[in-house]
Parts: C-alpha cells; sequence; structure tokens
C-alpha cells in the first residue's frame, strides 16, 4: 500500500518520490534547483552518526540534508519502481 | 570593452574554465561555493580585448543568499555582451533551469555542458545540435579541467561574441517562478536531447563513501587523515625550508655581507639585520606552506570536504553551528580570509556571525610557520609533529568553547541542504597554479606586510641612537618591559612581547621579528631561542599566537563582512582576553607541577 509520509521517516536504502516541499520561498527554491522536483524518485543512501543528516540521492545528484527538515518533506513510499 | 559574464551553479566547474581561459589561478575545489566574490580577467578574444568575469555559483537568480545577491547585482548594473553557461553534463536534468531564467531574461548567451568526462564515463549521452536547437542558445560539450572540447568552446565564445550586441542592464526587479510551465518545457527538452541510463551510479565514490561515511570509522578516519596530513607537511616541509634557509644564509654571507660592507655601520645593520634577515626567515618557510596548500589542494578538489561537513553536522549543530561552518574551519586553516568570505552562502545572519567569530582561531598558514619554527627549535623532531598538532586541536577546544559561550547571542536555525559531489582528483596543472598561486600570495605579502613589519621591528630595537640593540634601553626594550606585568604570568618575554605586538599585523612577521630583535637568522637564531626560552614559554607563546587577534587583513575582511563596528570589537577583545587566560593558565600550571 502506498502511503505519504515524512521523508525523515525512511530508512537506509529506502526509495520514494517527492510529493510535497514544505519550507519556506527561499528554502523550497533551493530544493527545487537541487532536484527536489514533485514526482521524482528520492533514495536515502545512509544516516550520519550522532543523529546526523540523511545523505539522499536525486538523479546524479547527491545531497545531504537534517532531520529537521526531512521532516518537512513529504514523500509517497514504496515508489513504484525502484530506478535509483 | 566586450563584457563577458560566466554564470553557473556552484561547483559546475566555472573557476576551472575561468583559469583555463584566462591563465589566472583562481581558487578551485570540488565544493560548491567556493568563488564568493567577482574575479575578472582581460583576454584577447577573436582580435578585441575583453573583460571575463568569474561570478559565484547560484543555483538561481532569485537572491535569497548573499552570493546570489551579489550576481543579481553584478547583473543589475553592468552591461553584458555575453553570458557563459556553465552546467555539469551529469546533472543537466536540474542545472539548465538556470539557463531557462538567463532565456527569460532575453541574455546572449552560449551553454557550456562541463565534466564531459564524466558524464561519458556515466553513459550519458547529449545531443548538444537538438539541445541547442530547442534552448536558442549554441551549446558545447567539454571538459574545463582535461580539455577536451575546449577549441570549439573556444571559438564558439569568439564567434558568438562578435555577434552580439551589449545588452543594456537589467532590471531584475521581476521574480522567476520556476512555474510547471518551465519544468515541463525543460522536461520536454531533456527528453528529446540526453539518453541517460536508467541506472547511473558513480561506483567509485560509493564504495568510497562505504567506508569514509561509516558510522563508526567516518569521524576516527576523518581525524586520521588530518593527523597524516600534517605530519606529511611538517615530515616533507621541514628540510625543504632547512635547504632554503641554508640557500638564503650562503647568500647573505658570501654575496650581501661583502658587498655592504662598505656603508656605514648602522644603515649596514639597517639592510643586514633588519630588513634581509627578517624577510629571509620568513621567506625560508614559504616552501612549508606550498606543500601544505598542496596537500589542501588535494583535499579541496578530492570532494571530502562535503563529508566532513556531512559526518560532523550533528555535532556541530549542538554548538550553534553547522557541517558547512566546520568546513569553513577547515578552509581557514589556509587562510582565514577566504574561509571567510565563503560564509556568503549562509543566509542566516545568526549563523554567518557565530561562524565568522570562530573562523580566525583556525590555525591558519602564516601561523603554521611560527609553530614549525618554534617546534623544530625547542622539540625533538619526533616530538614536533605531535605539538604541531596538539595545536590543530586546540583550534577545535577553542572553537567549541567560544561557540558555547556565544551561541544564545547568534541563534539560528537555518534548514540547508548541501551537495555530495563525486570525489575527483586535481591534475598536476591545477596543482602547479595552486602552489605558484601561494608563491605570488607570499610575495604580494612580502612586499606589503612583512617588509614594512621588520623595518619597523629593527627601528624600534636600534632606536634611541646607540643603544644595544633589543636591550633594555631600546624602544622595543621599554616596550616589552611596560607590557610585561601583562605578559610574564603567561611567560612571554619582553622579546617575545614585542614580536606579538607586530603579529598583529601579519602573523609570519612574529619570526621575521624575532630574527631582527635576536639578530640571528636561521639554524643560529633556533639555537639562539633554545638558549633563550624554554618549552614551556615556548607552548604558552605558541598557544597565544593561536588564538589571540588575527591579523589585519582578517580584521578588515571581519568589518566589511558583519558591517557592524560592535561585532568587529567583539572579535578583537574576546580572542585577546581567551588567549591570555589559556596561556597563563597553561603556564602557571606546568611551572606548579614542576616543568
Amino acid at each position: 500500500m502506498k502511503q505519504i509520509q515524512a521523508l525523515s521517516s525512511l530508512v537506509a536504502g529506502q526509495t520514494a518520490t517527492v510529493q510535497a516541499l514544505h519550507t519556506d520561498l527561499g528554502f523550497q527554491f533551493r530544493l527545487n534547483a537541487l532536484g527536489f522536483r514533485i514526482g521524482k524518485p528520492i533514495k536515502v543512501i545512509r544516516t550520519a552518526p550522532f543523529n546526523g543528516p540523511l545523505h539522499l540521492k536525486l538523479g546524479n545528484t547527491e545531497v545531504m540534508l537534517r532531520q529537521q527538515d526531512a521532516d518537512n518533506i513529504e514523500v509517497l513510499y514504496p515508489d513504484c519502481v525502484e530506478i535509483i | 570593452m566586450k563584457r563577458i559574464a560566466l554564470i553557473g551553479m556552484p561547483n559546475a566547474g566555472k573557476s576551472t574554465l575561468f583559469n583555463r581561459m584566462s591563465g589566472a589561478s583562481a581558487k578551485v575545489a570540488n565544493w560548491p561555493g567556493v568563488t564568493v566574490d567577482l574575479l575578472s580577467a582581460k583576454l584577447l578574444l577573436a582580435g578585441n580585448m575583453a573583460e571575463l568575469v568569474d561570478l559565484p555559483g547560484i543555483y538561481d537568480l532569485h537572491g535569497f543568499s548573499d552570493d546570489e545577491q551579489i550576481v543579481r547585482h553584478f547583473l543589475c548594473n553592468n552591461t553584458v555582451d555575453l553570458v557563459i553557461i556553465v552546467a555539469n553534463a551529469t546533472q543537466i536534468d536540474r542545472q539548465l533551469t538556470l539557463a531557462l531564467q538567463l532565456k527569460s531574461l532575453g541574455l546572449p548567451a552560449v551553454l557550456l555542458l562541463n565534466m564531459a568526462d564524466e558524464a561519458k564515463q556515466l553513459g550519458i549521452s547529449i545531443d548538444t545540435q537538438h539541445l541547442g536547437d530547442e534552448l536558442g542558445y549554441p551549446t558545447v560539450l567539454l571538459s574545463a579541467k582535461y580539455g577536451q572540447g575546449y577549441h570549439d568552446a573556444y571559438q564558439l565564445i569568439e564567434s558568438e561574441l562578435q555577434k552580439s550586441q551589449a545588452m543594456p542592464t537589467l532590471s531584475l526587479e521581476q521574480d522567476f517562478v520556476v512555474d510547471q510551465e518551465v519544468e515541463d518545457k525543460l522536461d520536454n527538452i531533456i527528453r528529446h536531447s540526453v539518453d541517460v541510463p536508467i541506472q547511473t551510479s558513480h561506483s567509485v565514490t560509493e564504495r568510497i563513501d562505504n567506508i569514509m561515511l561509516n558510522k563508526w570509522l567516518g569521524l576516527p578516519l576523518f581525524f586520521t587523515i588530518m593527523y597524516l596530513m600534517f605530519e606529511a607537511v611538517y615530515t616533507i616541509g621541514a628540510p625543504l625550508q632547512d635547504g632554503v634557509a641554508w640557500l638564503l644564509e650562503g647568500f647573505r654571507d658570501l654575496v650581501l655581507a661583502p658587498l655592504l660592507s662598505a656603508l656605514p655601520p648602522l644603515l649596514n645593520s639597517f639592510l643586514l639585520e633588519g630588513v634581509f634577515d627578517g624577510v629571509a626567515t620568513v621567506a625560508s618557510f614559504v616552501p612549508i606552506v606550498i606543500v601544505f596548500f598542496l596537500f589542501m589542494a588535494i583535499i579541496e578538489d578530492s570532494g571530502y570536504l562535503s563529508r566532513a561537513a556531512f559526518l560532523m553536522d550533528a555535532l556541530m549543530t549542538r554548538l550553534g553551528l553547522d557541517g558547512r561552518s566546520f568546513v569553513m574551519l577547515l578552509m581557514g586553516f589556509g587562510c582565514n580570509v577566504p574561509a571567510l568570505m565563503g560564509t556568503r552562502t549562509m543566509r542566516s545572519r545568526g549563523l554567518r556571525l557565530l561562524t565568522m567569530l570562530v573562523i580566525p582561531f583556525s590555525l591558519c598558514s602564516a601561523r603554521l610557520q611560527v609553530f614549525v619554527f618554534m617546534t623544530t627549535a625547542l622539540f625533538s623532531p619526533s616530538q614536533a609533529p605531535l605539538v604541531l598538532f596538539s595545536l590543530y586541536m586546540m583550534t577545535f577546544a577553542v572553537v567549541i568553547l567560544t561557540a558555547l559561550l556565544f551561541k544564545g547571542q547568534f541563534n539560528s536555525s537555518e534548514p540547508f541542504a548541501l551537495e555530495l559531489p563525486p570525489y575527483r582528483f586535481p591534475t598536476s596543472r591545477q596543482m602547479m597554479l595552486r602552489g605558484w598561486h601561494e608563491i605570488r600570495h607570499f610575495l604580494r605579502r612580502a612586499t606589503k606586510f612583512i617588509t614594512i613589519g621588520v623595518v619597523l621591528v629593527w627601528i624600534l630595537t636600534n632606536m634611541p641612537f646607540g643603544v644595544e640593540p633589543a636591550s633594555s634601553a631600546s624602544w622595543s626594550g621599554w616596550i616589552g618591559e611596560f607590557m610585561s606585568p601583562i605578559l610574564s604570568p603567561a611567560g612571554i618575554n619582553p622579546e617575545l612581547t614585542v614580536a606579538l605586538i607586530f603579529g598583529f599585523v601579519a602573523k609570519e612577521i612574529v619570526i621575521g621579528a624575532l630574527a631582527v630583535i635576536y639578530g640571528m637568522e636561521g639554524s643560529a637564531l633556533m639555537q639562539g631561542m633554545a638558549q633563550q626560552i624554554d618549552w614551556v614559554q615556548a607552548y604558552s607563546f605558541m598557544l597565544f599566537t593561536l588564538i589571540y587577534t588575527p591579523c589585519l587583513a582578517t580584521i578588515a575582511t571581519l568589518r566589511s563582512e558583519a558591517k557592524s563596528a560592535w561585532y568587529t570589537a567583539l572579535s578583537l577583545a574576546w580572542p585577546l582576553t581567551l588567549a591570555w587566560c589559556i596561556s597563563t593558565g597553561f603556564y602557571q600550571a606546568a611551572r606548579y607541577l614542576g616543568y
């Protein structure tokens, strides 16, 4: 069953689809430019020690994002196909 | 004169292209946001002189952070004949947004898809002809780093420049909403001109990251790499320093001294023991600085800095800082000034000010020279690298203390996302450029600050006329005596005090000043120092030099970046207070324990 949840709730190795960015406009533009676009697949590669940031992969771009900021990004999981 | 601007996302390779086109040595690194200021060079293109401007990397033209503002400001206040859009070909799916935004402004441009070598490795193929037609910008694939496709790109730039008319100054008041329409257009263009394999990955990078970013190994590996690097700098650099010092000493004794012997004693002493000894002693440390920067170049270019930000972010958050602050601290090990300017990518003022408050504690390459000098003079060759490493650890200790004390004043919770670029290795050409850049940097400082500094020290140590140089009757003696109630509890004697005062201008002057004050240079100076002070005093002096007020260039940068007199005063007073407390604490404790 597909379900909308926060990006921060995914664990390493899971792939989902970006659904919504609940952030301020400035950060939304930044995320857009980094490849966070609605409908795009996103994969959690790992998390940093001491409850640190997430290591994410979107297309050919790898990005780090803090847990608290990942709370504000909604994703659809599981994604239909594992393409990244 | 025609003007060309390089625009692109951070870490797309604008500076690498800028260096290739202009023969300059702008700093490049595998870190998003190295160029934060405008760099320009004049070059001959199609028979005409043109000005090439390297702009900071920007994600879009909205201008939410200081570096994006710089680009907007530039485009609003200058006419531009041609824009060179540099985009990373491997990330073409998202990097073309900027090209579409520029297109909507009607700017004349060419699109250079950089990192063709990596795109090829990943199996990405791009129909540049089709892409260019769709976009309305002529497009070329190239590798600015290795040079493939550069010839075509150069010809394209020349021919487009001849055709183009200068654009009137833009008004960027309009907002660029990245609406669905633009995104659809982008997707459409890419679908028809780019072929990306379903499964792409930088497999080498992935494998390295599995080890480097491992939950348990990541941080220990980071500190091990740091230690090995400083050990290597010392092991390779110290003999080189010896060699250069030996050469300069030979030049002084065999050439300069006989040549100047006919001059009146005072003038002879001024030129030989003042200017030459002072500047030569500093110059002998340039090889160490070059070795250091070659290692820094490898680390910066490797992409490991972003990984350091990833590993340290959780800990830095507890200090009110973040992973980027940590990377700026590491960059500060080279020079504090560019590290301070690197904070422009931060959008929150509180975070920026707190980061800028701790960056000056970074043990920069100028201070490294002082510490190599002192540790070589007073510690055994096996102890010296450890002592040096302890000072680097001291940087972190002081940063932690300062951040914890001041984080309440500089509050921030800025959301940020940082790219982790694939691992790369600098070419030998890039490393040579970097080495050359540092030599030039030294020569510029030598002609500006260092010579003036050592001349002033000579005057202080030799005036009034006829006194024994650097004796208590000389001006420097007076100053030393005057300051001694404050600095003697830290074990810092009057001679060292005078050196510290001039270190305020530029830290390298500290060694130059010691050479002038003790009237010796090279190995003789080191032996002389060892007779005058013991290791406890030397370590206390090094702690003081590490922590006390940053150099003049750093203070000027702090002031212009923060635009606050109150903040500048704080960043002067706090380190000075802290330096005194720590040095005195160390000195008194060591003496109490019987050392």
